[in-house]
């Protein structure tokens, strides 16, 4: 059956086909259509995209390994959908894959995808001291970009840090920080995020 | 928007500059190192009175002309001066409308746009001279006969509404694009959503370039009722949050000093966190 659905979006000829075959993909929620979904990322089909990232997300998990080694390194429209998946299923084990990507991609939509992420990852499927080491190595890693010159990184860095700062230990960090910003950073809609983030986090 | 970004592409390719030598440098008989300082002053924002000097006495240059009679760095010294926000610019801005050479007129428009050049409105009147029936293509060149684009904007961006009588017929224009233009700058004079709502039609209907452009126009006036279209458009996340930054920035304008965010601010805000 899902072989079947499978054998469908490789023989889309038109983009609506493709999103058709994707959606019937999707709607199997079977972990065998996993390689097949994260190949769609790179079909450069925006709709039959977010179909692939809604049904991975939906599977979890069990998605996480294939997606962590299925990373397109060479198209960063493909990459994006990755990152985003990921930051959306929320797996710390995404962490290492999600700061190198936060701190160094060249794409600034791939870099914000990482940013918003890093700061919701489910912290709790770690042990102990494992976890604090985590969440201080995602906090860094916003923290170091909070600095770029690009408008666009820094506000997705306040909203990763908005969902870090519901961690008790990081929170006094964040909130020095965001006073700072809010003090210095040039942009108008940097500043309203970072009011927002205070209100967000009942600073 | 362009990946890698613009600043990263200059770092790597262009020569490593000083304000004082990039100064020097547009007098330099290298016709290359002028073009290449007078973009350089504009995108570091190099605003001292030497550079912004300068760069309006290069709006004159003779030396750096293309085969078809261009002047190349007089276009660079102008889009450079909008950059640098000197109001001293503007007579010579105002000057380069006149000039033979499309692309100088169409840059001094932009870049009197940035300045709010009231002064600059009956020259920039002047471009629509004949209206709609002379506003065609030029045989065998990639332009109309005047840069109706840049001029539109700049009229609306100015707050010119004298002109409002003399726009209007150009949203039939036969061009999507300059329709865009004439939309968005009635939409600026006149506050009346009928051309906001045709910019979010049109967002809705045309290619993918012209989805970027009209996704630049709604930021640009902050014509907050496109705050869900934008978000919806089929494009790039990069240019939806630029479209949504715009429409953030206007609803802040007065607002930002005061502690609190307006609902609106945040509904705007809300949906540009769902595209990172």
């Amino acid at each position: 059956m899902t072989e079947e659905l499978i054998r469908a979006v490789t023989l889309a000829e038109t983009p609506a086909q493709m999103v058709t075959a994707v959606q019937n993909l999707a709607a199997a929620k079977d972990p065998a259509a996993i390689p097949t979904l994260i190949a769609v990322f790179g079909y450069n089909n925006p709709a039959a995209a977010v179909v692939a990232v809604a049904a991975l997300t939906e599977l979890g998990e069990i998605a996480v390994p294939q997606l962590l080694e299925q990373i397109d390194d060479y198209n960063y429209g493909a990459r994006a959908y990755s990152i985003r998946t990921l930051a959306a299923i929320a797996d710390p084990r995404a962490l290492d894959v999600l700061i190198t990507t936060a701190a160094t991609d060249f794409a600034p939509s791939v870099r914000r995808a990482a940013a918003k992420g890093l700061g919701n990852l489910n912290w709790s499927n770690l042990g102990f001291p494992e976890s604090q080491t985590a969440i201080n190595r995602a906090l860094d890693t916003l923290l170091l970009i909070c600095q770029d010159t690009d408008w666009s990184i820094r506000y997705a860095a306040i909203v990763g840090l908005q969902a870090l700062a519901k961690i008790a230990e990081v929170r006094e960090t964040i909130l020095t920080l965001f006073q700072e910003m809010l003090a210095n950073d040039a942009e108008k809609s940097v500043r309203a995020r970072i009011q927002l983030a205070y209100t967000n986090c009942g600073f | 928007m362009v990946e890698p970004s613009a600043e990263d592409y200059s770092a790597e390719n262009g020569a490593q500059l000083t304000p004082e030598q990039a100064i020097a440098n547009l007098q330099s008989s290298d016709l290359s190192l002028r073009y290449y300082a007078a973009w350089w002053l504009g995108k570091f924002r190099v605003s001292q009175t030497e550079a912004v000097d300068a760069l309006i006495a290069a709006l004159e240059d003779k030396a750096d002309r293309t085969e078809l009679g261009g002047y190349p760095l007089r276009r660079n010294a102008a889009r450079a001066l909008g950059k640098l926000g000197n109001p001293k610019a503007v007579p010579g801005l105002i000057k380069c409308l006149e000039c033979s050479d499309h692309y100088v007129r169409e840059a001094a428009a932009q870049s009197l746009a940035m300045l709010g050049a009231q002064t600059a409105v009956p020259a920039l009147i002047k471009l629509l001279d004949g209206g709609v029936a002379q506003a065609v293509q030029v045989t065998g060149l990639p332009h109309l006969t005047q840069p109706y684009t840049a001029v539109l904007e700049a009229l609306g961006a100015i707050g010119a509404t004298e002109a409002i009588s003399l726009i209007q017929p150009f949203l039939k224009h036969p061009v999507p694009r300059v329709q865009c233009s004439a939309a968005r700058a009635m939409y600026q004079l006149t506050q009346d959503s009928t051309y906001g709502e045709l910019l979010v039609k049109m967002l809705q209907e045309s290619d993918l370039k012209l989805r970027r452009v009209i996704l630049g126009d709604l930021g640009a006036i902050g014509y907050m009722a496109a705050a869900d279209a934008i978000a919806q458009a089929q494009a790039e996340n990069s240019f939806k949050l630029m479209a949504l930054k715009g429409l953030l920035e206007h609803q802040i304008a007065h607002e930002l000093d005061s502690l609190s965010i307006s609902d609106q601010a945040i509904r705007v805000m809300n949906l540009m966190d769902s595209l990172l």
